[in-house]
């Protein structure tokens, strides 16, 4: 078929539901080329572009809802492809071929439906409001929110996988939050009775009320809460408001009112091919219903896109037939595994069972009657052996002569099954169907790092549960094919940032000429090794680092001791501590800032940044703020930047200690601490957290009796809660802590490493830190704490060290051999303030002030 | 060097080595701008095992940012080639022809540099 004739048979396709199958589908159909023979347009009736439900709890814990989107929106930018959003499909008329929305009509050759579930809510006298609530979208989530707003307690109707989702997302709003299942255990399906035993123990350890065999009956007013939930049986229980999370419905409305034929228990009536009952129309996801079922996961519903999607590209589709329901899951942090024939069902079917009642842990491996075979298992507890139960299931592996030792504990942890054991066609990720074989051909096409593994394969990228079985697939298959991870840091050295650390240490080695004579190659360097000697050198010695053997590593930034911004000018960053600055204060940088005419801005570190200065000016600029009293503020390093504080006890009335104190203190001690990458410190006076501690790198919270420690935060590109380090501290041994944190952290982290990436690299994690810093398991601690007190003791205002010098000042010319400043630097004033000139604006600028 | 890849300037042709700034501006293993004509030159004085300093001249201009901050870079050594690390967008340009490691369409600007007792020249002609 010519390029013309394609033209001539451009179809439309209409996809309703804009959930994650129903994305996942469109994605699907990018990727197979259907913009080349359909105009798509594809009908959400949320507002929302489609978002991950698997997480949907995470947006009471802080992401929003562009966070938990599974695009970006340039995916519905494709020519030829129209998102409709907020728009729901009102009516299907198969004899016209059309859909009927509020916005109009479309016609459509090929139409797919993807309209997903709703939550079933049982028909209970007085449930209305408040004491009707639901869990399913994020305007559900909203909605929940504001319910919680003046509420105690919350209760959620339904314990299976979503009603504990629900739970705690109440329990994440502040709620005591009770479960009421009309089943005599939680989570009937996933579960067996032990299992829904062990997990309802830890549930309840975590202050979550369980209640068992409960039906309600009516709700009506309470005493002590707002409705009172009345149970068969004279029982009942009192609360502010009601999720109802008892299981979901396929929604088919649309397929009922066009008469597509529908399961019988519900949803519309697919083949292996996701046909429905006429050929034009499909159906995917929790919507359809094949052999009867719905399949409430999403590693079925993703399953039947991918099949939708080829069929309609003329592309080999692999038929449905049904779908593995095992499941992997934490739910209010606690591990539940279920992996196919959970209770044991199957004819000959034999149980191996571990019980440990002292930790509420469980375990079931369910064996064929041959005992070869593994057919199911359940899981409370420790998810640690889903991964190799789920192969030896999926993968028919022959078990081994004693198979209760996949469930028994083991001194080394559970056991594993090598990823050489399985074969090419074992699934890694059943979201995206990723075998290995298809990893192997990733790695044999080029693909040698995890992330490009991810990008090239989608491996790992749905639920996530896969992650650490796809790295060890990884690893194994490239040491399989002999590569060797070179981790040496450039051409110049074949060392890793730590072993250099330890090097310079070790050896007292004060300077890239001796590093790189004793255990480098050549004499140069890069724009890699210098800086990260540079830093190293720094962090251990703490020398001016405009000393003349000093100032040819560091990049720009560093050598100017400024930010050098797009159009080649600089900002300045005069430090101020814990965010306090006098009138005077704030006046001297107002003057200066017009002086100069540099624009001026608040940061996000409660510093004000001064921008638009040229080189020759620098010098000029800091001798003024320094006679005003202010130093660098490090804003071009890798080093310590800002100590943010709230007002704390001095002025707030809930402050419980002086948190600007705390924070000059510590601001003051690790001002010019060079390190791996930037550091970043808040100090908050109390629990409300004003300071926002707990993104930062070191964060210190105010309690009644003293600070709580926390560490490893961070902001920025991939946020990171910090984590409770240490509770109640005095002063001095919050500092003692902070020194050997920090010290461990320079000591051991790579090249541009921030201390969250750091914390996730750690073997043995949070408590692995705490060994070493607490309890100082490597006797390292008096060294760390001797190495910070020496970078403190050498202190020094880089700028004001530089201005005492005019051959250091020398460097600070825009040209060596003529007065002038940079004719090619142009302004524009916006906002009553100058900024760069944009390229079109640059002719627009007139004569005179190019002349400058 | 080739007629076409040399600076035109308001100075005589004739005139083949210029005198631009004094010797002790220059940084060694780091860089310094000389305003000359109206064109931007970066100067580098990179230490050799041999122990005498080489020296290179280069476009300040950076061709990816249309910013003059290539002088404000940082000198290195790739796979046996002296380089100059533009400070914006950190692509490496060779010293000694001014090629881009990165993206062979780009090119900085070189001219023949020396020192001449106390002073630095580089060849206009």
């Amino acid at each position: 078929m010519n390029t013309t004739a394609a033209l001539h048979d451009v179809q439309t396709l209409i996809v309703v539901g804009n959930g994650m199958v129903g994305h996942h589908c469109v994605e699907q159909l990018i990727a197979a080329g259907a913009l080349e023979r359909y105009r798509i347009h594809v009908f959400g009736e949320e507002g929302q572009r489609a978002y991950d439900r698997v997480h949907l709890s995470e947006y009471f814990g802080g992401r929003d809802a562009e966070s938990l989107a599974l695009s970006d929106a340039s995916l519905y930018e494709h020519p030829g492809l129209t998102l409709h959003l907020g728009v729901p499909v009102l009516e299907i008329d198969r004899n016209r071929r059309e859909v009927i929305t509020s916005k109009g009509c479309f016609a459509y050759d090929k139409l797919v439906l993807a309209t997903g579930s709703y939550p079933f809510v049982p028909p209970i006298e007085g449930a209305e409001g408040h004491s009707r609530l639901v869990y399913r979208t994020l305007d559900d989530l909203d909605t929940i929110r504001a319910a919680a707003h003046q509420a105690r307690r919350g209760v959620v109707v339904g314990g299976g996988l979503l009603g504990l989702e629900a739970a705690n997302a109440l329990k994440s709003l502040g709620l005591e939050a009770h479960v009421v299942e009309f089943a005599p255990r939680l989570m009937p399906v996933q579960l067996d009775d032990f299992g829904g035993a062990a997990l309802k123990a830890r549930i309840e350890a975590l202050g979550v009320g369980v209640h068992l065999s409960r039906a309600t009956q009516s709700i009506s007013a309470g005493e002590e809460y707002r409705y009172r939930m009345n149970f068969a049986g004279d029982e009942c229980l009192e609360t502010d408001l009601i999720v109802f999370s008892a299981g979901i419905r396929p929604q088919d409305a649309l397929a009922r009112q066009c008469e597509l034929a529908l399961g019988p228990r519900g949803g519309i009536a697919i083949d292996e091919h996701c046909r429905t009952s006429d050929a034009d129309i499909f159906a995917i996801g929790e919507c359809a219903a094949w052999n009867g079922s719905v399949f409430g996961l999403v590693a079925p519903g993703y399953q039947m896109a991918r099949n939708v999607a080829a069929q309609l590209c003329d592309q080999d589709a692999e038929p449905f037939f049904g779908a593995d329901m095992s499941t992997k899951l934490k739910l209010l942090g606690v591990d539940v595994g279920s992996i196919g024939d959970a209770h044991g069902a199957l004819t000959g079917a034999r149980s191996y069972r571990f019980i440990d009642e002292a930790t509420a842990t469980y375990r079931r491996l369910v064996v064929s009657a041959d005992g070869k075979q593994v057919l199911g298992a359940v899981l409370v507890g420790d998810n640690s052996y889903y991964d190799t139960l789920l192969q030896y299931a999926q993968n028919g592996i022959k078990l081994p002569a004693d198979p209760s030792s996949l469930i028994l504990p083991h001194s080394e942890g559970a056991p594993t099954l090598g990823v050489d054991a399985l074969p090419a066609t074992a699934t890694v990720c059943s979201c995206h169907n990723v075998s290995k074989g298809a990893i192997c051909s990733a790695i044999d096409s080029g693909c040698t790092d995890l992330a490009g593994i991810k990008a090239c394969t989608k491996a790992a990228t749905g639920c996530g549960g896969c992650s650490a079985l796809l790295k060890s697939v990884f690893e194994h298959e490239l040491t399989a094919r002999g590569v060797a991870v070179d981790k040496g840091l450039c051409e110049h050295f074949a060392f890793t940032r730590q072993e250099l650390y330890a090097l310079a240490r070790v050896e007292n080695i004060e300077s890239f000429e001796q590093m790189i004579a004793r255990h480098g190659k050549g004499h140069v360097g890069c724009d890699i090794c210098k800086p990260t000697v540079g830093s190293i050198l720094a962090s251990c010695w703490n020398k001016p680092i405009m000393d003349p053997s000093l100032v040819p590593l560091q990049d720009t930034n560093d050598t100017f001791m400024a930010n050098m911004q797009k159009n080649g000018t600089y900002s300045v960053v005069p430090r101020i501590p814990a965010g306090e600055i006098t009138p005077d204060g704030l006046i001297a940088i107002g003057a200066v800032a017009k002086k100069y005419d540099l624009y001026t801005k608040i940061t996000g570190g409660q510093r004000i940044d001064l921008f638009g200065a040229q080189l020759h000016e620098l010098p000029d600029i800091w001798a003024e703020l320094i006679a005003a009293g202010f130093e660098t503020g490090h804003a071009y390093g890798k080093s310590t930047r800002t100590v943010k504080s709230c007002v704390g006890s001095t002025w707030c009335r809930y402050g419980v200690q002086d948190s600007v104190q705390m924070a000059l203190t510590i601001e003051d001690r690790y001002k010019g601490l060079r390190s791996p990458h930037k550091l970043k410190f808040a100090v908050s006076g109390c629990t409300r957290e004003c300071a926002e501690a707990q993104s930062k790198d070191i964060g210190v919270i105010a309690t009644e009796n003293g600070w709580n420690l926390y560490v490893c935060g961070n902001g920025g590109m991939r946020p990171r809660h910090a984590e409770l380090f240490a509770t109640d501290l005095d002063d001095e041994t919050l500092i003692r802590y902070i020194d050997r944190v920090l010290m461990f952290y320079i000591r051991t982290a790579d090249k541009l490493q921030r201390t969250s990436v750091w914390r996730e690299s750690l073997e043995g994690g949070l408590d692995y830190l705490k060994a070493v810093v607490i309890d100082d398991s490597l006797g390292l601690a008096a060294e760390l704490e001797d190495q910070m007190q020496l970078v403190v003791d050498r202190y020094e205002c880089e700028w004001a060290n530089a201005l005492k010098s005019p051959e250091k000042l020398k460097r600070f010319r825009t040209f060596v051999n003529d007065k002038g400043a940079d004719p090619d630097i142009h302004f524009v004033k916006e906002r009553s303030q100058r900024r760069p000139a944009r390229a079109n604006e640059l002719n627009l600028i007139p004569v005179a002030e190019i002349a400058r | 060097m080739s007629q076409a890849n040399a600076l035109t300037m308001d100075m005589p042709q004739t005139q083949a080595w210029r005198v631009v700034c004094a010797r002790q501006d220059l940084v060694l293993n780091s860089g310094v701008v000389a305003l000359v004509g109206n064109t931007q030159v970066a100067l580098f004085h990179v230490a050799s095992i041999s122990g005498t300093p080489q020296l290179f001249a280069v476009e300040n201009r950076d061709p990816v940012s249309g910013v003059n901050v290539i002088g404000r870079g940082l000198v290195g050594s790739l796979a046996g080639d002296l380089v100059i690390a533009s400070p914006l967008y950190k692509q490496h340009y060779r010293l000694e022809d001014g090629t881009c490691l990165e993206d062979p369409a780009l090119k900085l600007r070189t001219w023949p540099a020396r020192l001449a007792g106390d002073v630095v020249e580089i060849d206009v002609g």
